[in-house]
Order: C-alpha cells, then structure tokens, then sequence
C-alpha cells in the first residue's frame, strides 16, 4: 500500500501530461467531444489525487519520489509535505472549475485549450512537487509555454499585445533564473533543494556574495511570477484580457511566486543557512505593503470588472508575501490559509465577470452604464463573490484576513502592515460596491461608442456548475475553518522545519544501492571545486 | 581564457539588454536570443572551464569536465529556442494584425 501511495506522488504530474498527450494526439477538431470528457475526467482524477495525497501528507513525515529510484542529491526527487499538498489540492479545484466552465463554449474559441490547460496543470503540480531547483526551472517553463498559449485563447489583438508583454518579460526573468540556478551551482555543487540547504549552511564566508547574490536574483524571479512591485506591471493586462476560464486558473499562478519564494527561502536561505541566512527576510514585508498599496490605488482606478478583480488578485499576493515575510508559524499558517481562500474567490470572481461580459454583450463588463444584466441569479452571486473577494464577515475571507493580522502581529513593521491591511480591504470594499452599483443599478444607456478591438470575440456565458463548486468551496472553507487553519498552520511548521524535509530527502547512503554510484557521486561532490582549479591552468 | 569568456558573456548581455530595450518586436527578440546565448555560456562556465577534458570520472583521474551544466544548457537552449519561435510568430500575428511592429501597438491616430 504505502509502495502505491509512494508512486501517487508522481500522479499530479503524470497525470495531466498523459491526459494531454491523447488530447493533441487525438485532435480537438476531429474528437471534440471525447477531449472534453477526456479533459474533465482528467481534472475529476487530478481533485481525487489531491484529496487522497492531502489525506496521506498530514500523516507527518514528508514523502519523497525519487525519479528512476536515483538517490536524493542525483537524481530528481519529487517531494510532498502538507504544503505541496495543499497547493496541489487548491490547484486541481481552480483547475476542474477552469475546465468545467469552459465547455460552455470558450474552449471552442481556438485550439488545444483543454490540452494545453492539463500541460498548466504538469508544470504547476511539478513546480509544487519539486525538490529540485534546475527541476523546478523547467516546470515553470512548462507552465508558462501553456499559459503564453491559455492566454492568447480566444484570439484579438488585445490579448496578442497583452501576451508578448507577458512573455518577453517572462523570458528575461527565466534567463535570470538560470543565471541564479548556475551560480548556485557553481558556488556549491548542487541543485537538489535539500542537498542545497546542507552546502549552503556550511559554505565558507568567501561564497558570502555569490550565495547571497544568487538567492536575491532568484527572489527577483519568484517576485516576478507572484506580480510583486515594481515586478507586477504585465498582470493587469494580461489577467483582464485573458479569457474567463484561463483568467479563473491564473488566480492560482501568482501564488506559485509566493510558493516558490516560502519553500527555497525557508529550506535553503532560511535561518539555519550560514552566511546567507535569513535573505529575504528584509525584503519581503516592505514589498508585499508596497504591492497591497499600489493593487488597491489600481483597484480604486479600475475600468473594467476583470481589471478590478486583477488587482484583487494582486493585491492577495501583497498580502501573502506580508504574511509570508514573518517567516514564522503563524504568519506561515495565516498565509497559507488566506492563500487557499484567495485562489478560489478570486477565480470566482473572475468567472462571475465572464458570466456578467457575456450577459451585457457589447459592454462587456466594463465599469459603465450600459445593458442591463438581465439573468436574475448574477446579481446574488457577485455579492458572494465580492464579499468573498474583499474580506468582509461572514465568509473564509474575513477569518483569513484575521488570521494574517494576528499573524503579522509580532513581526518588524505590524503597524504598516496593519494599515495597509485594512485601509485595502476598505478600497476593496468601495470599488466593488461601485462596481456592483454601476453594473447592476445604473442599466439604461449605452456606453460611449464600443471601443472594444476589432476582431476581439464576443464572449459567451460557460456552464454555472465552477460558479456555484467555486461558492461551496467558499462556504466550506468558511464552516470548516477550525480544521483548515489547524492543518495550514501544521504545514507552515513543517515547512518552517528544514531539518525534518532535509533529512527526508537525503537518505544515508544504503548497503542495497549498487556499488560504485554512491562512491563515484561522494567523489563528485567531494571534488566539485577541485579539478576546477586546475583545469584552467592545465587549459592555460 | 576566462577572460575571454567572461567578457564574451558580458558584451553577449550588454547588447542583448540595449536590443530588449527597444520598441520594436524584431529587435526585442534579437535581444532575448543574445540573452539567451549569454545565459547559455554562462550555464556552461559554471562547470569550471576545462579543455579536451572527458565528461566522466575515472579510477585514477582528477580532472574531468562536468557534465551537469552541459545536461542543463542542453535543456535551456531547447526551451529558448522554442520561446524565440513563440515570440516570432507572436510577433508577425501583430504585425499582420496591425501593420506595426511597436510593442505597444501602432499609435493611435499616426502613422506606424
């Protein structure tokens, strides 16, 4: 049994590439249907793993997949803990309401969306799973190729303008990502993330400036994918001209930064990591507040309901990171928590915004006078969704903003973050009831003049089954908010104990490996910075 | 040599950040394709600069050129090659879009 459950961990990975393989192999053309049943039943597959993994982390100890059963520092390990599983878990519910929604009739609006929504899936499960960094470059690669490709579904010059942006800044900051990952490499010998924390802590003081260089630059990238100011500018147009379904699962995307920046600056820049200890420690607070303040100018700025709730969504991350920067158990625990419950109101909201675009028909869901909603059950649902979004009572939003406030509580600068907290949840509050109020009660008059671009499609209402899983999700996280905050504050201390994820992933060498691999791998690592030396003079 | 290699990285950077900066597509992808270089050869110096030396260990031998930073350059020059191929064909869907090859779009009203 546990030989089974030990391959599952590969299955948030496995899973989707296979699922996508058939899709392109069968053709979204000639095999429509059976791709979007494949698609569902793959997302279905994807939620059932989740639980069952969810279930099995909270046992205690990590575990660990090593791929082709090649021990820790060699090969590439896989790595599940409570964190890695609630990530997976929030994912595959964005994800199945993703899918679910667009089989109304998005994903009919240009190729391979549901085969490329299962390779977003691939590279963010990896990216989660990964206890590798070169492994978690790759997977950050897979997902962005899949989401250059989701965020240009549909079609219109908008969205082509919005995504070469997003990409030509996505490649540079995965150029300064290999650059990070080479010079870590350099400096210590390594890429596997527990190997790393071991090097890292006993690095001489000489590596001081290359280990602490490399980390910031790899903060920088993570900063980049978690939309951090001033690294946060390809969001807003790329989240409101990307379609609703695609708009819903990126939600979830900026929160892979967050994720990236908890685990590689706990696990290998955290306290215990000798010169370069506690890294991004100073950074973190300061550029989540700034990020907070500048989503909710935006917010207050906003034009259209999407570009409203992209900044909700950034402005979630600015919250994360506030929490996140305490490194300690209950900022961990409260961000965690808070994390969950933003990647599912915000994708709500983005699909509440689809819904209200397709009813209006021309006026889109720009914030201006124009046609009325006319379906009875939207205005009921954005309050939900709005409640849900901005944190007032009696939702999971208002609990998780109250876990962060606690949690922020005892850290450097409480204050600041205390008011930037608040006096952001008040704007939240005021532009969405200015949303709802010019959306819902001001119909009548058409706007002035459709400046929509040419060639941009007219958006069509998908299926409400996401709308009302996204809202149970909500009103469970609500009722169920004892257990989920007991368990995210249990993955924020494991996550917070290296030592534990450290000694998970390294195993002793063992008698049954076979000879010769362990030795000529501890002769690698012994000579790592040997040979080098010589080789120059020898090349000289 | 390093000299060399490191300020072959360095002009290689240089160029590609000057051609990034611009405000057309085709030399915004000229720059990400020097980046990329540049990263490449930086990845590989990372090994330790070694010459005719063999990529394994040996009973006996010290010196060896590391095959990691090979294995990982191989990988990113296959997903560089494939985002430059993305970017173009981004590039020229705008440019038929629009008939500007501006970043931003052709400016409302002129000329491109």
């Amino acid at each position: 049994m546990s030989q089974a459950i030990g391959q599952l961990v590969a299955a948030p990975f496995v899973v989707p590439v296979l699922t996508a393989g058939v899709m392109l192999a069968l053709g979204d053309r000639r095999h429509a249907r059976a791709c979007r049943a494949l698609s569902l039943a793959g997302c279905v597959l994807l939620v059932l793993c989740a639980v069952l993994l969810l279930g099995w982390s909270s046992g205690g100890e990590p575990a660990v997949y090593a791929m082709g059963n090649w021990p820790a520092p060699f090969g590439i390990v896989f790595v599940l803990d409570r964190l890695s599983a609630l990530m997976l878990a929030t994912t595959a519910v964005l994800g199945l309401a993703c899918a679910w929604y667009s089989l109304g009739g998005w994903d009919e609006r240009g190729r391979h969306f549901h085969a490329l929504l299962h390779l977003q899936f691939a590279g963010l499960n990896g990216a989660f799973l990964t206890g590798d960094l070169f492994n978690l470059f790759v997977c950050f690669e897979l997902l962005l190729i899949a989401s250059y490709g989701l965020m240009l579904h549909g079609g219109g010059q908008g969205r082509q303008r919005a995504t070469l942006h997003y990409v030509v800044y996505n490649l540079v900051a995965s150029s300064v990502f290999l650059i990070a990952a080479g010079v870590l490499y350099g400096a210590t010998g390594t890429l596997n993330l527990a190997d790393l924390a071991i090097e890292v802590a006993a690095a001489p003081e000489a590596d001081r400036a290359l280990l602490r260089g490399a980390g910031l630059l790899l903060a920088v990238v993570f900063a980049v994918k978690a939309a951090v100011l001033p690294l946060s500018f390809w969001l807003q147009a790329g989240y409101e001209n990307a379609s609703p379904p695609v708009a819903c699962l990126f939600a979830v995307m900026t929160k892979l930064g967050v994720y990236a920046l908890l685990r590689v600056f706990t696990v290998v820049f955290g306290e215990q990591a000798g010169v370069a200890a506690g890294l991004a420690l100073p950074w973190l607070l300061p550029a989540g507040v700034c990020t907070l303040v500048f989503a909710t100018l935006g917010a207050a700025a906003a034009r259209s309901l999407g570009a409203l709730a992209a900044q909700l969504v950034a402005a979630s991350a600015g919250t994360l990171l506030i929490a996140v920067g305490t490194f300690t158990d209950a900022g961990i625990g409260a961000a965690l928590f808070y994390l969950v419950h933003a990647s599912i109101a915000g994708g709500l909201l983005f699909l509440v915004a689809g819904e209200i675009a397709a009813d209006r028909g021309a006026s889109g869901h720009r914030l201006e006078p124009g046609a009325r909603v006319t379906a009875p059950w939207i205005a009921p649902v954005f309050l939900f969704a709005a409640l849900a979004s901005s944190g007032l009572p009696p939702l999971s939003g208002f609990l998780a903003k109250l876990a962060v406030l606690q949690g922020v509580l005892d850290a450097r600068g409480a204050t600041i973050a205390w008011i930037a907290i608040l006096a952001g949840t008040l704007v939240f509050v005021v532009s969405l009831a200015r949303a709802g109020s010019i959306l819902f009660w001001r119909p009548g008059r058409r706007g002035g003049g459709d400046d929509r671009p040419v060639g941009d499609c007219i958006p069509v209402h998908g299926r409400r089954g996401p709308i009302g899983l996204l809202c149970a999700c909500v009103v469970l996280l609500t009722i169920g908010a004892g257990p989920v905050a007991r368990f995210t504050d249990e993955a924020a201390r494991q996550a917070l104990d290296v030592e534990a994820y450290v000694s998970a992933v390294i195993q002793p060498p063992e008698e049954e490996t076979p000879p010769g691999l362990l030795l000529d791998g501890d002769r690698l690592r012994t000579r790592q910075r040997g040979p080098a030396v010589e080789s120059h003079e020898v090349a000289l | 040599m390093e000299l060399l290699v490191a300020s072959g990285i360095g002009v290689l950077t240089a160029a590609g950040v000057y051609l990034l900066l611009r405000a057309s597509t085709f030399p915004v992808m000229l720059g990400l394709t020097l980046i990329s270089y540049a990263v490449n050869v930086f990845l590989f110096s990372m090994g330790r600069l070694a010459i005719g030396m063999p990529p394994l260990l040996r009973e006996g031998g010290d010196l060896y050129a590391d095959p990691l930073p090979q294995a990982l350059v191989l990988t990113a020059i296959v997903i560089s090659f494939a985002m430059t191929a993305l970017v173009l064909a981004l590039a020229v869907s705008l440019h038929a879009g629009s008939g500007s090859d501006h970043v931003d779009g052709p400016p409302p009203g002129g000329q491109p």
